[in-house]
């Protein structure tokens, strides 16, 4: 599969994008992981442009991934954390946005409670926006960082069986990754109590089933979600208690795995629940890579989107170009200098 | 002056008239309708090549008056209701405050004599601030010019309060009529529940949430007798149920809305918030069910629900925005389009939907030609292309789905009690709000 470069202002939802731009998301990843390793970790590329992050619902891991990706490209990097039901008194969403906007904002990173937020604030604003997640829609970066995470390991999609388990229904993780490996052409079964599968579940395109052996004989990757206790049981689940018993992962549960399973979680993890201690921090997991990749998957994506990476060829930062996909490979030697300071 | 209007197909469903006649309006009733009336001493109004059908009556309207003038009033509103074709509305209680007292009603009667472009009848509320714990003093309102009871927005909350407000609206031969959701089931979501909903992450509630409420509702209107109007039917499943319970002879009748019967939840993917009304947007299956619901007469009344909000409040993420949309001036165009040139209703059978089924739900005066009835007139050029311009809506509201749709068939002239409301015959629409309307049954 080729890559594809990549000339969207925004990056809203897996579902736009085309398998080649995917790849080419993917490859970027790959260029400023190694800036990551230095010991001075931080390169020019954005400097004297700014990254706002603005986000509606509390986050401490996206919000810091993007940050330090920021940082690391020597972006200014303004945090606001703003407040839904404060909105709802006065500002609009529009009015908020646009008034960062007007402050020469270059890249605006929003996370929203509610879906399509983030694609209403892109159709208003002329900077790039980009979705850290949307209410039950998409989380866009944190698939990109899951597939470059099995990509490491497992070098190709194709035919690739990758199970997630969970609260699929109210998911963005689940949504996007679902979109992401189906269109990359690894097969996905989604796995959860029905109370947590979404209506028409196939229709996303997965296989569908209830019982978590299943999902475990079959994978070759099991992506476990969190539940989100906060939200209280009752509804989707009865008790964390049950949950754990029924649908958490622990070391008896793995012994049909196969031998090179991978386990992932986009954390946090609630210890006990989704996955037993010893499976977190077991030989499967590679929880924390997932974590690593982030940051590299982020600072590609702002690159990006702040208009700084000029296809080799081409005269105009960002601009679009006709050549072929053969000499637009990521690591031209644009991104190459940029990462090299 | 007497109003002649000559040389119209005349269309009164009412009494299953279908010719070109004249129509002579006196003294602001229907005087003559006939062939070849003399004109001597009255006002001419051409109208070879239209269609012309007892005023349209649209009995599921949002006025926003009291209280959300900024949104719309009953001068705006009613002039919207004019341009597109109807000579009456019903205006829903959920003002603020709400129309749950006769002060509030008379309020409303008066702002109609005073501002308005067409007749306004409200719509008392069923319960007390629409709390669903006390029903409202429903004598009061309807003596000073309430024509039935609603706590629209939401369903009568208990099936005691309904059963309650039932009994004693049937008593003074007043119609509930009832906005048919489970909330345990809509509250807080957005859409309807499938494809769409599961690929957009957007909270949904699945067509058994009313169709639950739409059996709750007919049980009870069995249980007492009393007629009960299912508002704005949206699934197969309601539809069905509201058949069967006709055929049992329970006093239940429904209306369907332009939206429900011509979009389905397909038009809110890519997060398109002018297509989210509650009940929401269905699928193609629900949709096909209202038209079948329409065509074999389950469904006995085609109203907007006209819901305009402000333009700022528009501008939020989907959860956000208000329910709703407006409909007053795309209704009778979209009924054209969808129904008539779709070969789903015959001229007539639309026109039923907005005339005599109305007005028998209602208990209007209105809603048919007879000599003595209200002199209230529809005019139809059914060829006529609307396109749908917002920023030329007489409405405040701008919040529709179907900006820039040319519809095939629109009104071409409004006439209430003899007087000419709004002209579009000869081009530009002329909209007259220099004219007394009496609030109220005539």
């Amino acid at each position: 599969m080729m890559p594809e470069p990549y000339r969207r202002k925004d990056l809203l939802s897996i579902r736009d994008l085309s398998p080649g731009e995917i790849m080419f998301l993917l490859d970027m990843t790959d260029s400023f992981r190694e800036v990551n390793e230095r010991e001075i970790k931080k390169v020019p590329s954005l400097r004297g442009k700014t990254v706002v992050n603005l986000f509606f619902e509390p986050s401490t891991r996206t919000r810091t991934s993007f940050e330090i990706a920021g940082k690391r490209l020597s972006a200014d990097v303004i945090n606001i954390a703003a407040s839904v039901s404060a909105a709802k008194k006065g500002e609009t969403l529009r009015d908020t946005a646009r008034n960062i906007e007007a402050m020469a904002t270059d890249v605006v990173v929003v996370r929203h409670s509610a879906s399509g937020a983030p694609a209403y604030l892109a159709g208003e604003l002329n900077c790039g926006v980009v979705n850290a997640g949307d209410g039950c829609h998409e989380h866009p970066t944190q698939a990109l960082l899951d597939l470059y995470t099995i990509r490491e390991h497992k070098k190709e999609f194709g035919g690739l069986r990758v199970s997630i388990v969970g609260d699929i229904a109210r998911s963005r993780v689940a949504r996007s990754n679902i979109i992401a490996l189906s269109k990359l052409g690894a097969e996905v079964m989604i796995c959860g109590p029905r109370t947590m599968l979404p209506a028409e579940a196939e229709s996303l395109g997965a296989r569908v089933t209830t019982r978590i052996e299943e999902a475990i004989e079959w994978s070759d990757v099991l992506m476990t979600l969190r539940i989100q206790l906060e939200r209280g049981a009752g509804a989707a689940f009865p008790s964390a208690r049950e949950y754990a018993a029924t649908y958490g992962i622990n070391r008896k549960r793995l012994q049909g795995a196969k031998p090179d399973l991978l386990i992932m979680h986009p954390g946090p993890i609630n210890r006990g629940v989704e996955l037993s201690p010893d499976v977190a921090d077991g030989p499967f997991s590679v929880i924390l890579e997932q974590v690593e990749y982030g940051v590299a998957c982020r600072m590609g994506i702002l690159y990006l989107l702040a208009g700084q990476y000029e296809e080799k060829g081409s005269s105009e930062p960002g601009g679009p170009e006709e050549g072929g996909p053969a000499e637009t490979q990521p690591q031209s030697s644009e991104v190459r200098d940029a990462v090299a300071h | 002056m007497p109003l002649l209007i000559k040389g119209a197909r005349v269309i009164d469903p009412a009494v299953d008239l279908d010719d070109v006649l004249d129509i002579l309006i006196e003294e602001g009733r229907i005087a003559r309708v006939a062939n070849e009336i003399s004109s001597d001493g009255a006002e001419v109004l051409d109208a070879s090549g239209l269609i012309a059908g007892p005023g349209f009556i649209d009995m599921h309207v949002h006025l926003r008056e009291p209280g959300e003038e900024y949104k719309e009033d009953i001068e705006s509103g009613s002039r919207a209701a004019a341009a597109g074709g109807f000579t009456a509305i019903a205006c829903m209680a959920n003002t603020d405050p709400i129309n749950d007292t006769s002060s509030i009603t008379e309020r409303i009667m008066k702002r109609t004599r005073e501002a308005a472009a067409c007749r306004i009848h409200p719509i008392g509320a069923v319960s007390e601030g629409l709390g669903g714990e006390h029903i409202t003093e429903m004598a009061d309102q309807k003596a000073a010019g309430c024509v039935a009871f609603s706590d629209d927005g939401l369903p009568a909350k208990t099936a005691q309060l309904l059963r309650s407000a039932l009994e004693y609206a049937g008593m003074l031969g007043m119609p509930i009529l009832d906005h048919a959701e489970d909330m345990s089931m809509s509250q807080g979501q957005v859409m309807n529940e499938g494809t769409i909903s599961t690929a957009l992450g957007l909270g949904a509630n699945p067509t058994a949430s009313e169709d639950i409420c739409v059996f709750r509702d007919i049980r009870l209107a069995k249980l007492t007798g009393s007629p009960l109007h299912i508002l704005h039917i949206s699934s197969a499943g309601a539809v069905e149920l509201v058949r069967q319970a006709k055929r049992e002879g329970v006093p239940i009748t429904c209306e369907a809305t332009p939206h429900h019967f011509t979009l389905t939840d397909e038009a809110i993917a890519g997060f398109n918030s002018t297509a989210k009304m509650a009940p929401p947007l269905r699928s193609e299956a629900d949709r096909q069910a209202l038209l079948e619901g329409l065509k074999d007469g389950t469904i006995d009344a085609i109203a907007s629900d006209h819901a305009p909000h402000y333009e700022a409040e528009l501008q939020v993420e989907f959860d956000a925005v208000p329910f709703g949309i407006v409909g007053l001036e795309t209704a009778v165009p979209l009924a054209m389009e969808i129904l008539v040139h779709g070969g789903v209703l015959t001229l007539p059978e639309m026109i039923a939907k907005f005339t005599s089924g109305p007005a028998q739900i209602l208990n209007l005066p209105g809603g048919t030609l007879k000599e003595g009835a209200p002199g209230d007139v529809t005019l139809l050029d059914p060829e006529r292309v609307y396109e749908v311009t917002p920023e030329r809506f007489e409405s405040r509201g701008r919040n529709t789905p179907f900006a820039g749709r040319k519809l095939r068939g629109c009104a071409a002239a409004t006439v209430v009690a003899g007087k000419i409301v709004m002209n579009q015959i000869a081009g530009d629409m002329v909209i007259n709000t220099d004219v007394e309307i009496s609030a109220g049954k005539v």
